[in-house]
């Protein structure tokens, strides 16, 4: 029985893939008068932030909203975290308070598999440190699926795909989250990244590896950028931004290397002019801005089958 | 056609309509919903996921046919409106589809496969009012088993079915199933 999501690699194809389905139907309520459930009422979502964040946040908490769960936002900042509480004994705090299910972002990776282990209720990663973001690279998914494979696509996976991931693999937990998802669903990965920012054990990962973002390019029907995360690098990973932009930075000219129908994203926050172009960003091709609003649909999806029913769907595979 | 129903029939239950009595149930009710909505201006025939679907576009080109008027079709899942969901694990969606213009000001006749309980009647009311205001709602169904635990009844009906509520009811149509046939049988024996 799945209570928790926690890793990308929790999901069988058919988990996924019946998320990926959920979220579809539920994207038509963005279009209706009234954008909003009767489902989760009565049930209570706790946002756990310890870490930074704006998208993700605000994306639960829509999501949450939208399905009727009342929502609870815990940032550290200004709580007791800073008098020194620990994360179990605020974890407890909000179990007491009645929380059904706990979103948690965290900056020490495995934080969320700990908190599993201490309440009762649902824990959805939403950021552990360096290790995974399992709902941003569903959001991914189902972004790439309905770009390269139109709406009236149930049932539908990745396969054949092929998706460039390029940059900052070593502290990125998107990164890892998209590795595993994307794979299960059949799409075939590759790292594009200086050797300095991959991770040690990248070859048991499910994907390629290179070093030459303009050889992947042409055979991209996906390239995602990621973000350069300066807060977390505590060693010289390559000579300047400026080089590591010229290598593996996509600007105008990379983009024209891609296939017509080929897709750029970004999990966001962008560092316009170091991973990515500003005319890049805003370009046809980009999916950022898309990726934010089917965040919320994800999310619901996400919520509505941990929460829903009495526990998450066993799906025949 | 019949050897086919007669085989299932025999496996898994008793069958209570056959294609043709479906047919004409759907005929019937085509004309009785002409009727009703003076010549069928202004409606949206709105099929409940999964069997209810079908059922309303059977219905609609029924209505082509007599008619020589085109009905709008579409599905109304009821999924998150329902009222027992927290008893089991969390459903599979179906799908919502309406017709461009939407449902505003419009006559919505709900058409499912089977009224019991009523509930998911409910749900549908609910899900509804969501997506707009229509002018009246009406209810269309090939069977009502009894039994309800609701204050709701059906315009239209194919076929009363007087049963008790330890026997199951289910409707094959052949767009889902492959057959047409309406089946009655024991708990535990699933039809």
């Amino acid at each position: 029985m799945k209570r928790h999501l926690i890793s990308a690699a929790d999901l069988n194809r058919a988990d996924a893939l019946l998320i990926l389905d959920t979220a579809e139907e539920l994207a038509s309520l963005a279009d209706r008068p009234i954008k909003k459930l009767p489902t989760l009422r009565g049930r209570t979502v706790v946002n756990l932030f310890f870490e930074d964040s704006t998208r993700t946040r605000i994306s639960f908490e829509a999501a949450a909203k939208r399905l009727s769960a009342d929502v609870i936002n815990f940032s550290a900042k200004g709580s007791s975290v800073a008098k020194g509480e620990s994360l179990k004994d605020t974890a407890l705090t909000l179990e007491a308070m009645g929380s059904d299910a706990v979103v948690i972002r965290h900056s020490a990776s495995g934080a969320a598999h700990r908190l599993a282990g201490w309440v009762q209720g649902s824990v959805v990663n939403a950021g552990d440190g360096t290790h995974e973001h399992p709902t941003q690279a569903l959001l991914d998914a189902f972004t790439i699926r309905r770009r390269l494979k139109g709406s009236n696509t149930r049932g539908a996976g990745l396969d054949g795909i092929r998706v460039t991931i390029v940059g900052d693999v070593l502290h990125s937990r998107v990164a890892r989250s998209n590795v595993l998802l994307l794979s299960t669903l059949g799409a075939e990965v590759t790292l594009a990244a200086p050797p300095t920012l991959l991770p040690l054990a990248v070859d048991h990962w499910p994907c390629a590896v290179s070093y030459d973002l303009d050889s992947e390019l042409p055979k991209s029907d996906v390239v995602m950028m990621l973000r350069v995360q300066q807060e977390r690098m505590t060693a010289a990973y390559f000579p300047s931004v400026r080089e590591y932009s010229r290598r593996y930075g996509l600007d105008a000219a990379r983009m024209g290397r891609l296939p017509d129908h080929a897709i750029v994203m970004h999990p966001g926050p962008m560092n316009r002019g170091v991973e990515i172009a500003a005319d890049v960003a805003d370009s046809v091709r980009s999916t950022i801005v898309e990726q934010v609003a089917n965040g919320v649909t994800t999310r619901m999806a996400v919520l509505y089958l941990l929460l829903g029913g009495t526990e998450f769907p066993a799906v025949a595979q | 056609m019949s050897a086919a129903s007669s085989s299932v029939a025999g496996r898994d239950g008793l069958a209570v309509l056959d294609a043709e009595e479906i047919r004409r149930a759907l005929t019937r009710i085509a004309h009785e919903i002409l009727e009703r909505t003076h010549g069928g201006e202004e409606v949206i025939l709105l099929g409940i996921p999964t069997r209810g679907v079908p059922l309303a576009r059977r219905l609609a080109a029924r209505i082509g046919e007599f008619e020589g008027l085109e009905v709008p079709c579409g599905s109304l899942d009821v999924t998150m409106h329902r009222d027992d969901l927290r008893l089991r694990p969390a459903r599979a969606l179906g799908r919502t589809d309406l017709p461009v213009g939407g449902v505003d000001g419009k006559t919505i006749v709900l058409v499912d496969d089977v009224l019991y309980s009523g509930r998911t009647v409910r749900a549908a009311l609910d899900a509804l009012t969501d997506l707009g205001r229509p002018r009246t709602v009406q209810l269309a169904v090939l069977v009502d088993r009894g039994h309800r635990e609701l204050p709701i009844r059906a315009d239209y009906v194919g076929k009363n079915l007087p049963t008790s509520q330890r026997e199951v009811v289910r409707v094959l149509l052949s767009e889902v199933d492959g057959q047409d046939v309406v089946l009655i049988g024991e708990e535990g024996r699933k039809p």
